[in-house]
């Protein structure tokens, strides 16, 4: 029992791994815009599939990881320009419905380009698995595990080191008062949108061999990543990717002990009793409203 | 006057199958069209009035279907004690979930109404022994009332539109009053609502269950109209398009949210020729409407329209 | 803020002011006096009532009403329709008479749409009443304020700097209203920063500073006393009224 439940727990923050990073790229769209951005599952399967078609198209796979994610950092700019700028400070059903939009639109696109059928992507380095502990691991589930690790350093260090990095938390405290220190909101915006559709590209192709990918495996993906930091309190990102890892290790847990077929159920049950006991998240902080 | 908008409406309703009979887009898309219009309008009291969202809408919209489902198939009862019965278990849920979701505010609402669909949507594909899991139910009856048997589309769409008039008098009547005035209140300042007298979180939960047992009301007669019912048709998928809807036409307006679900069912049913850029197209519209009109299509349309009257009527000046 | 041993009193059918600095805790004291915000000791009582520690709906329900420093007002109504919602109280119908539009509903409507007439009649708004809220100039909107305020019938009214952002003669317009709110039997808690507005308005005043009381008596004394004068007018201003 203990080796299953460390199986579990191994399968758990895989899993959980890719929702922290889909988390994260929603707390940043959030802190630069304080719009939740509904697109944010497409990105991910943008970023799978179009690596999948680029290695089928002859690319080795990292240049086509490579490829796939710019291609999908580009997608997201474009969201931004077309489609968020121009509705800039609308109300927040507005936003919610625009970016619902989007996703729509890319699922549509996707579906055009690759089709309604699952693909996959080969692991990066074989599916020999690895005895660690009582509990198999896939090497896969160790580069979900490493890359999800680097870059959640990298965003850290980006925020606390560097001077773009600090002008981008600047925004998400106070818009007018960073527009005033001389910070470009506009250009943060877009940093925001090309850095979390980054995230959720790679994301995608780091999960693409663990799990199938299609037009509509964003869905899913996207759901679980706005649960991860809306549990963890939208707009902090450390708090995304610890609710990210939580929902993952519960999921699996569930599927494991309960069933599997409610796993998903037993997910969303998981933030809504985090939200009714914990209205703001668990590691959000509480805005007072002045009257 | 204050019913004029309304009374158009029943005369629309009324001469359209008599203008086009027969009209695949008046008694098919039409029904649906219909049923949608009824949900539209029961959220827009939630998210348009009292300003809370709502994307797990679909789920009521199941619970009253699969009652209907489920009692009539597996116990044999009349339709319409299966669906007073329906009725009765989505006020009680809508009860017992209101005060602690409406507790949240913007994107917590969202979530946990969005996790509270797929919560009900898991369990209507998982709990196959009471609701025959992905494939459904088969075998409704048609709704019996007091012996006039709904069997054809034509009495589908009495009874529809019926139902959609009913529930667009209903709206209109309950906005214009102290409640609707005490829901509106909410939503512009829930401070100055409670100094007000208003117990807001009361408001608040009256309000949803009032949605909630609209959304019930069209479930119970979706199963009856359709014959089967299947998870598919209460997926998270719906719950967005609801909200769309009702966006769409103009948040606030009881004809919008009518307007605005009529609309996106026409589209969809038009955009079928388009068969694989049909999603491509409807995000396009999606994000254009709300970009260029946020307030709505019947919103943006009725204002401009007053606009140009206004300066009709100030240009005559002499 | 916190408050620190506060402690007034205020007769019916008078206008009592309470200023202070910024930061001195005089919205705080309103938002503790209305249930926003729960004190940790303390007690407020009303006409023999206890209200410490009720919700602000139930506070409402005891004839306390107030208007907000930050507006308030319901942006989706009209100026009607605010001022109707503030009717709330003095109505009865529920939720399922309303959507039936039942005949008791009708007469109930017209009685409230009069009461709502006779506020803003009484705010100078009368010609205002179909107007989007939204769309006012700010003075008007406060004023609207003031009138879903009155629409409850309060006993007491609260009012949170009303003339914040006003100018000259919107103040002294806001002094004549002060003073007719009073002449119909209401007492006027009053927040302001207005110096001639509230020497000239209040019979009593309470002078706050860093969360307790500085001193409290009719606008003359508070004048004369060197201690408010140093710490709150600024030492060398000095206001005629």
């Amino acid at each position: 029992m203990p080796e299953q439940l460390f199986q579990f727990l191994v399968t758990g923050i895989t899993v959980g791994s890719t929702y922290a990073l889909v988390g994260l790229g929603f707390a940043l769209i959030y802190n630069a815009s304080d719009v939740v951005n509904f697109a944010q599952g497409e990105f991910v399967m943008l970023g799978a599939m179009a690596a999948i078609a680029l290695l089928g198209a002859g690319l080795p796979l990292p240049l086509a990881a490579i490829l796939a994610t710019l291609a999908t950092v580009g997608v997201g700019l474009l969201l931004e320009r077309f489609a968020i700028e121009p509705a800039l400070g609308a109300s927040v059903v507005t936003t919610i419905i625009i970016t619902i939009g989007a996703a729509i639109f890319l699922r549509g696109i996707a579906m055009l380009l690759w089709g309604k059928d699952f693909h996959s992507l080969p692991p990066f380095t074989g599916d020999a698995p690895i005895q660690l502990g009582g509990a198999t691991v896939l090497p896969q589930s160790l580069w979900v595990l490493g890359v999800t690790v680097a870059l959640v350093v990298l965003v850290r260090l980006f925020f606390n080191r560097t001077l773009i990095g600090k002008a981008l938390l600047a925004c998400s405290f106070n818009r007018a008062a960073a527009q005033l220190v001389g910070i470009n909101v506009r250009m943060m915006l877009r940093l925001a949108y090309g850095l979390s559709a980054g995230l959720g590209a790679l994301a995608g192709i780091l999960i693409a061999p663990i799990t199938f990918s299609s037009y509509e495996a964003g869905v899913m993906l996207g759901l679980k990543g706005f649960s991860a930091a809306i549990v963890g309190g939208i707009g902090n990102p450390m708090g995304a990717v610890a609710g990210g890892l939580l929902l993952g290790v519960l999921e699996s847990l569930g599927a494991g002990l309960v069933s599997s077929g409610y796993k998903d159920a037993i997910a969303f049950l998981f933030v809504l009793m985090v939200l009714f006991f914990e209205p703001t998240g668990l590691f959000g902080h509480k805005a007072a409203e002045r009257v | 006057m204050r019913l004029a908008g309304f009374y158009l409406c029943v005369v629309v309703v009324v001469l359209l199958p008599m203008v086009f009979p027969n009209n695949y887009f008046v008694t098919v898309v039409g029904i649906s069209a219909g049923l949608h219009a009824i949900l539209a309008v029961g959220l827009n009291l939630l998210m348009g009035y009292a300003g809370q969202i709502s994307l797990g809408h679909a789920a009521f919209f199941g619970m009253g279907a699969y009652s209907s489902a489920i009692l009539t198939t597996r116990f044999a009862w009349p339709g319409v004690w299966a669906m007073l019965a329906g009725l009765m278990v989505t006020a009680v849920l809508a009860w017992v979930l209101a005060r602690p979701i409406l507790r949240l505010r913007g994107h917590y609402l969202a979530m946990a109404t969005l996790g509270f669909g797929v919560i009900i949507h898991v369990i209507m594909v998982q709990a196959t022994s009471w609701t025959g899991g992905p494939d459904g139910l088969t075998g409704i009856p048609p709704l019996n009332l007091l012996g006039w048997v709904v069997d054809s589309d034509t009495r589908w769409y009495i009874v529809i539109a019926a139902t959609m008039l009913l529930a667009i008098w209903l709206s209109l009547n309950l906005i214009d009053s102290r409640i609707g005035r005490a829901l509106r209140a909410v939503h512009g300042s829930e401070f100055a609502a409670q100094m007000l007298g208003i117990n807001t979180s009361r408001a608040k939960t009256q309000v949803f269950i009032v949605s909630a047992l609209f959304a019930a009301f069209a479930g119970s007669l979706f199963a009856h109209q359709q014959g089967f019912v299947s998870p598919d048709s209460f997926s998270l998928t719906i719950s967005v398009e609801l909200v769309t809807m009702v966006v769409l036409g103009g948040m606030a307006s009881t004809f919008g949210a009518a307007g605005g679900a009529i609309t996106l069912t026409l589209l969809h049913a038009g955009l079928v020729v388009f068969q694989d850029y049909e999603m491509l197209i409807h995000g396009v519209l999606l994000m254009a409407v709300m970009i260029f009109m946020p307030q709505g299509l019947f919103v943006g349309l009725s204002q401009a329209i007053r606009k140009i009257g206004h300066g009709l009527r100030s240009g005559n000046r002499p | 803020m916190a408050l620190a041993g506060v402690s007034f009193q205020v007769s019916p059918h008078s206008i009592y002011a309470v200023i202070g600095p910024n930061g001195a805790g005089k919205t705080t004291l309103f938002n503790a006096l209305c249930g926003f915000y729960q004190p940790s000791a303390g007690s407020v009582r009303f006409e023999g009532h206890e209200l410490l520690g009720l919700p602000p709906y139930r506070i409402a329900a005891h004839g306390l009403a107030r208007t907000f420093q930050n507006l308030q007002l319901f942006f989706n109504m009209t100026v009607l329709e605010n001022v109707m919602a503030g009717c709330y109280l003095r109505a009865r119908t529920g939720l399922i008479a309303t959507a039936l539009r039942l005949p008791k509903v009708r007469r109930e409507e017209r009685q409230l749409r009069a009461w709502a007439r006779e506020a803003l009649e009484l705010c100078e708004l009368g010609e205002r009443a179909a107007q989007s809220a939204g769309a006012l100039p700010y003075g008007l909107m406060k004023r609207v304020e003031i009138a879903r305020a009155l629409a409850t019938q309060p006993r007491l009214l609260l009012l949170d700097e009303p003339a914040a952002g006003l100018n000259d003669t919107e103040s002294m317009d806001l002094r004549d209203l002060i003073g007719r709110i009073r002449a119909t039997g209401v007492t006027v808690l009053l927040v302001e920063h207005h110096m001639p507005l509230v020497m000239s308005v209040s019979d009593r005043l309470l002078v706050l500073d860093y969360g307790s009381v500085l001193a409290e008596g009719a606008p003359a004394e508070i004048q004369a006393d060197p201690r408010v004068v140093s710490a709150y007018l600024g030492g060398a201003v000095q206001y005629a009224v």
